[in-house]
């Protein structure tokens, strides 16, 4: 027991020389709750109080309406069509660039990761630009009675480029470090290369996979600025869940505004909390190796 | 013809080219690549591109235009300010300290990334409206925040919260303890420590995190218009009125406020990665 002690206060003293008096400790916890909870938790809060403040009944009402419905229907469908797309090029990107050495290599990542740093309203303006009546291609368009602006075709494309570098910006990196050496080993075995993908990358960065598919789908389903921009309000037609809230809000619906809010807010909510679990299935995983 | 096909195999090897699919792969990512995201943007260069310089100039320097950049890029930076300052407050609580509620705080950073834009925007307009549960007591005080430029930078702090806490923890957690115990066991104070030997150190990260939580402020669309007001020249931000000169039909004003804008970002992006380089060759020196 005397012989722990020293040891104990020596633990002490290096942790007490890592660490700051407490008053400056409670202040800096102080403001940093205080913080998150203005900013973070009060605005989440609002959500839920005020999509429930007609009583369950009006809530349930707002969601069951044609409009609702027909918004919900909408953005699960664009959602649908942005992750597949995403799926193809994240794996594609990721195999490309992880597995083989090419000229160009970081010029290509920086052009993946360029729509993260676009306005959204940018990235709804440009394909305005390409595809709208006044556009480089509207001509053409018109001419052959495709309607891409104003429409659903308009909405997928400006989804699928806000959300298009979240798949490939997991699976780069884990691909990377898992290097080459196990698919050679397996094809060298005889399998093929799908065989190979399937069965030895892939069960590799399955939890990264799903990562990326997870963010792709809460932006996805979430994105406003650059959908507002090409979708053209049409009711019933074109509006998704985030547009939606948006007229409610403004024609002064605001238990109708709400609670497709808050239904938003629980995909983000279930987004969290799926994400924490993976993140530790991926340290995990990584430890493992 | 035996001999002729192995060295044709030989020499593919050598090339480090064993596994299959690079032809494929690529195929793939520069032809989704190029319709998704390359040539829309080039399109909107092609666009400014019809427009002769002083047109352009004009429309940049026209009062509200301007007017609006100033307000977008301004309060951008004010906010980023905030967010690094509050965000080191919170990251060396969420590091260095137990306290009750730790780890809900730490997952609930990631909030504003996850919240639909649109969703944060009500949600914020009705907390700080002169009825809502703070704007009430502010509005008490003489401060009105909705429908103000404050209001617009109560929105931008709110997008920028995971920013510098999500690019300086990771740092902060990998810090080797024995410089600061080395720092304190010769002497130096808590607070010299800190701030000459903890800091520089989590400068890079500091100021990456400082950059994208810019960026996204300059940009931000969903979560600022319903708190803005949207009064032209006050309370105006750059992408709303790229938003209201499409709605006008004026194509060209679109355009080149949304040029002048990425131009902005592209800086931006430059800039990070000149952050990044340079934060990992002081790695390497360390």
């Amino acid at each position: 027991m005397s012989e722990t002690l020293p040891l104990r206060d020596l633990t002490k003293a290096k942790e007490s020389s890592r660490s700051e008096p407490a008053l400056v400790r409670y202040i800096i916890i102080a403001l940093a709750v205080t913080f998150l909870t203005i900013f973070v938790v009060l605005p989440l809060i609002v959500v839920f109080t005020t999509a429930f403040s007609r009583g369950i009944g009006a809530y349930l009402a707002a969601l069951a309406g044609e409009e609702a419905l027909a918004a919900i229907r909408l953005t699960l469908i664009v959602a649908a069509i942005s992750v597949l797309l995403n799926l193809v090029f994240g794996i594609a990107a990721a195999w490309a660039i992880s597995k083989f050495e090419f000229p160009g290599k970081t010029f290509l990542n920086t052009l993946i990761d360029l729509p993260f740093s676009v306005s959204p309203v940018i990235s709804g303006l440009v394909f305005v630009l390409l595809f709208g009546a006044q556009g480089l291609l509207g001509p053409w368009l018109l001419a052959n009675d495709i309607q891409i602006i104003f429409a659903v075709p308009g909405i997928v494309l400006a989804t699928t480029f806000v959300t298009f570098p979240f798949v490939a910006r997991e699976m780069i990196p884990l691909m990377q470090d898992q290097g080459t050496s196990e698919e050679e080993a397996a094809l060298s075995l005889g399998a093929s290369g799908l065989k190979t993908f399937w069965r030895v990358t892939l069960p590799n960065v399955k939890w990264g996979l799903l990562y990326g598919v997870l963010l792709c789908n809460a932006r996805a389903m979430g994105e406003f600025g650059a959908v507002s921009v090409v979708s053209g309000h049409i009711r019933g037609e074109t509006n998704t869940m985030p547009l939606l809230v948006e007229i409610l809000y403004n024609e002064y619906q605001f238990v109708a505004a709400f609670a497709i809010a808050s239904l938003l807010a629980m995909l983000a909510l279930i987004t969290l909390v799926i994400k924490i679990i993976l993140e530790g299935r991926l340290e995990r995983h990584h430890s493992d190796h | 013809m035996f001999l002729v096909t192995r060295g044709a195999e030989v020499s593919a090897a050598a090339q480090r080219r064993t596994l299959p699919g690079f032809g494929l792969t690529m195929g793939v990512t520069l032809t989704l690549l190029s319709i998704i995201v390359i040539i829309p943007l080039a399109g909107l260069f092609i666009k400014t591109l019809e427009l002769s310089p002083n047109q352009f100039w004009s429309i940049i320097s026209s009062t509200r235009t301007l007017n609006a950049l100033k307000l977008s890029f301004g309060l951008a930076l004010a906010a980023a300010v905030v967010n690094l300052f509050m965000g080191m407050v919170i990251v060396w609580a969420l590091v260095r300290y137990r306290f009750p509620g730790r780890r809900i705080f730490d997952a609930i950073v990631d909030i504003p990334f996850a919240l639909p834009t649109a969703v944060a925007g009500v949600a914020l307009t009705a907390l700080f409206a002169q009825n809502g549960w703070l704007g009430a007591p502010l509005a008490g005080a003489g401060i009105k925040v909705a429908f103000t430029p404050l209001g617009i930078f109560v929105a931008m702090v709110f997008i920028g919260i995971p920013f510098v806490i999500r690019t300086v923890q990771p740092v902060l957690i990998d810090l080797d303890p024995e410089i600061e115990e080395a720092a304190a066991s010769l002497g130096a104070s808590r607070w010299h420590t800190v701030s000459k030997v903890i800091l520089p150190g989590l400068l890079p990260a500091m100021l990456t995190g400082f950059a994208l939580a810019f960026a996204r402020a300059v940009g931000e669309f969903g979560s600022v218009i319903f708190i803005a007001g949207n009064l032209p020249n006050v309370s105006e931000i750059a992408p709303l009125l790229i938003v209201i000169r499409l709605s006008e039909f004026r194509y060209a004003d679109a355009t080149a406020i949304a040029v002048v804008m990425l131009l902005v970002s592209f800086a931006i992006i430059f800039l990070i990665n000149r952050l990044q380089r340079w934060s990992q060759t002081r790695g390497i020196a360390h």
